[in-house]
């Protein structure tokens, strides 16, 4: 440790609340020193970029046709004019991606903040009043449990008829439960705390400890919950497509039914199927890596 | 032997006047599915005086705590059977509504908890969890509040109080936030703060230091204490009036200096023994009361402390033993006690 160092940590001693702020910067500054955040937020970084910028970014439209090229059975690879190749239909293969970034993005975040809502909202619910209303909320979140999100996607896709929206239900549908028992789980460990005790021993009311004390409190796997449900939701989202499941519109570049198309022409043309690829694990893999950051961040453990 | 005693004597009875805490044959017993009952507070009769300090002493699991927060109202509803009175003020503190009672705690009854670091919520400020208590109980608002609450702050020594308001709990040392539980409790000031081993998770300096603070602030205010701990050292400095117990039951109940002088009950000389002390000399062993409590119904056959007790006559298995006075002052639940010439 150099001298500077060390005053820097004397001054912080000295003077604590100059040195750190609240609990969130605190978090903030624990992430930003940890190798696998860093790398997180650039995989995302770039991945939202990409996607807001898509227009600016891409060569071409995503469905243009270029058919001086293109032959039965042979794909034109990597070219200076398409740096990714053509795909089976001529249209350029990187502003495809570069536009299916943008369904990715779209599908994840709408589905996420519908299911944690309502999943919260749950939670809240039966964390706060216990007894007979928790039992009825998590019998709910049970059933909703118990069914696989495919066949929900499948049903709700009949239902409702394939689309974008009809994908974005399904994968909020099965955050819900998730999200609801999680922060269920969360306040009910939370209630049971020293400070809760404390704040009633004190004569603060009941709501005011379920929202002002028990809630900010539990919402930190909640979090944690939030950056990996969107990496699942990209999975989710690709899976689906790549079933069919998604939009019907052929032309929309969802890089899960990029990959779908691909499979008949796997021995002549793989690299097709790599990129589609690439994008889904590069772009889960950042949610992930800062998910995981985010839970050690976050853990009451560190925080002393 | 003296005259056969039926039933327990109650510490206090023979004073003049209501207490402010008035406890009268406290039972807590928990039950669970599937396993026995756990009686753990089992008969506890005790007064608070306004002003006086009152210290229950007694190691894990007595039922020191349990009887405390039975008190309160702060035990749950599920599994947990309550039986007896407790009186605040003349207030039947067991039969009251939750909102009244609510009102009461940190207004009129404040308690402090021995764990400071997870006392506090981790996510408020210091100033947001003091002030949340002043606007509850006094309506003060806004600056009104804030300027309480750095009044509070100083009472309890923290200096540079306004800026200390901004603070997080996890910003502060031990020492500190348990002084922030202090202000808190005061903040309304209540006639009666209950300490639950305020202490304890504080080393040796520190925790004279809060148990300095505690006894000044409770002298100035003529507020009454209770004082649970496990430590008799504690106790010595603070209290007027000690009740030892064991397995839910007051074993020894007396002023502070006939406690310390003159104890009578085996188990409270037991505990006085096992206390380093800096007037013995050097190299003498301390003395560990073996064993630990059992929990299943432990004074049904007899004298709990008996299976731990070195005095164990056939007498002490005949039957629970009572709450005797061997003076108006000093109460024994004994069959052999302790007598002058032992000690």
């Amino acid at each position: 440790m150099s001298i500077n160092q060390l005053e820097a940590v004397e001054t912080a001693v000295a003077h604590p609340e100059e040195a750190a702020g609240g609990l969130a910067r605190d978090a903030v500054r624990r992430l930003l020193r940890s190798p696998t955040a860093i790398v997180g937020m650039v995989l995302i970084a770039i991945f939202v970029f990409v996607a807001v910028f898509a227009p600016v970014l891409a060569p071409y439209s995503p469905t243009d046709i270029d058919l001086t090229d293109l032959r039965p059975g042979v794909f034109p690879g990597p070219s200076a004019e398409h740096l990714l190749g053509l795909d089976q239909l001529g249209r350029d293969e990187l502003s495809r991606i570069i536009y299916g970034a943008r369904y990715s993005l779209l599908i994840g975040i709408v589905s996420l903040s519908m299911g944690a809502l309502v999943g919260i909202s749950l939670g809240l619910v039966a964390g706060a009043f216990g007894g007979w209303v928790d039992s009825v909320v998590m019998r709910l979140v049970d059933i909703m449990l118990a069914i696989p999100s495919l066949l929900l996607a499948i049903g709700i896709a009949a239902l409702l008829g394939r689309s974008l929206t009809s994908v974005m239900i399904a994968i909020a549908v099965v955050n819900v439960p998730i999200f609801a028992r999680l922060l269920r789980g969360s306040m009910l460990a939370q209630r049971q705390s020293d400070y809760a005790l404390a704040a009633r021993s004190l004569g603060v009311t009941r709501s005011r400890i379920v929202l002002r004390h028990v809630f900010p409190n539990s919402l930190a796997p909640v979090i944690v919950q939030g950056t990996l449900a969107l990496a699942t939701a990209i999975i989710e989202a690709a899976g689906l497509a790549y079933l069919g499941l998604g939009s019907p519109d052929p032309s929309v570049p969802e890089w899960g039914r990029m990959l779908a198309e691909t499979n008949s022409f796997l021995a002549s043309a793989p690299l097709l199927a790599l990129w589609p690829g690439l994008a889904i694990v590069l772009s889960v893999m950042g949610f992930y890596l800062v998910g995981e950051a985010l839970r050690e961040a976050l853990d009451p453990k560190l925080r002393r | 032997m003296t005259a056969p005693v039926v039933s327990d004597a109650v510490p206090g009875e023979m004073r003049q006047g209501t207490p402010l805490l008035r406890v009268r044959d406290l039972h807590v017993t928990f039950s669970s599915r599937g396993r026995a009952d756990v009686r753990a507070v089992d008969g506890v009769s005790l007064d608070v005086e306004a002003g006086s300090t009152v210290g229950i002493v007694g190691e894990s699991g007595s039922g020191k705590s349990v009887t405390s927060l039975a008190a309160m109202g702060l035990l749950g509803r599920r599994g947990v059977q309550i039986s007896g009175s407790v009186e605040f003020d003349g207030q039947d503190l067991l039969n009251m509504p939750e909102d009244e009672l609510r009102a009461v705690r940190g207004r009129e009854i404040a308690m402090i908890f021995q764990d400071p670091m997870s006392s506090l919520n981790p996510v408020l400020t210091v100033g947001r969890q003091l002030t949340e208590i002043l606007e509850r109980h006094t309506g003060r608002k806004g600056d009104a509040a804030k300027d309480k609450a750095v009044d509070l702050l100083e009472s309890v020594g923290i200096g540079d109080a306004r800026r200390r308001l901004r603070t997080f709990p996890h910003q502060l040392s031990g020492g500190m936030r348990q002084r922030v539980m202090i202000a808190m409790a005061l903040a309304c000031e209540p006639r009666l703060i209950i300490a639950d081993e305020p202490t304890t998770a504080l080393d040796g300096t520190l925790s004279a230091q809060i148990l300095e603070l505690l006894r000044v602030l409770v002298a100035e205010s003529r507020t009454s204490l209770v004082l649970i701990t496990h430590d008799l050292g504690v106790v010595a400095g603070l209290c007027d009036q000690v009740h030892v117990m064991y397995s839910g039951r007051i074993v020894e109940s007396a002023p502070r200096r006939p406690l310390f002088a003159a104890p009578r009950h085996p188990y409270t000389t037991g505990l006085l023994a096992s206390v380093p002390r800096l007037d013995q000399p050097r190299g003498i062993p301390l003395l560990p009361i073996p064993g630990s409590p059992s929990d299943t119904l432990p004074w049904s056959k007899g004298c709990a402390v008996a299976p731990r007790c070195s005095r164990t006559i056939d007498a002490c298995l005949q039957g629970p033993p009572v709450l005797a006075p061997v003076d108006p002052a000093h109460l024994v639940r004994c069959v052999n006690q302790v007598e002058e010439d032992e000690r």
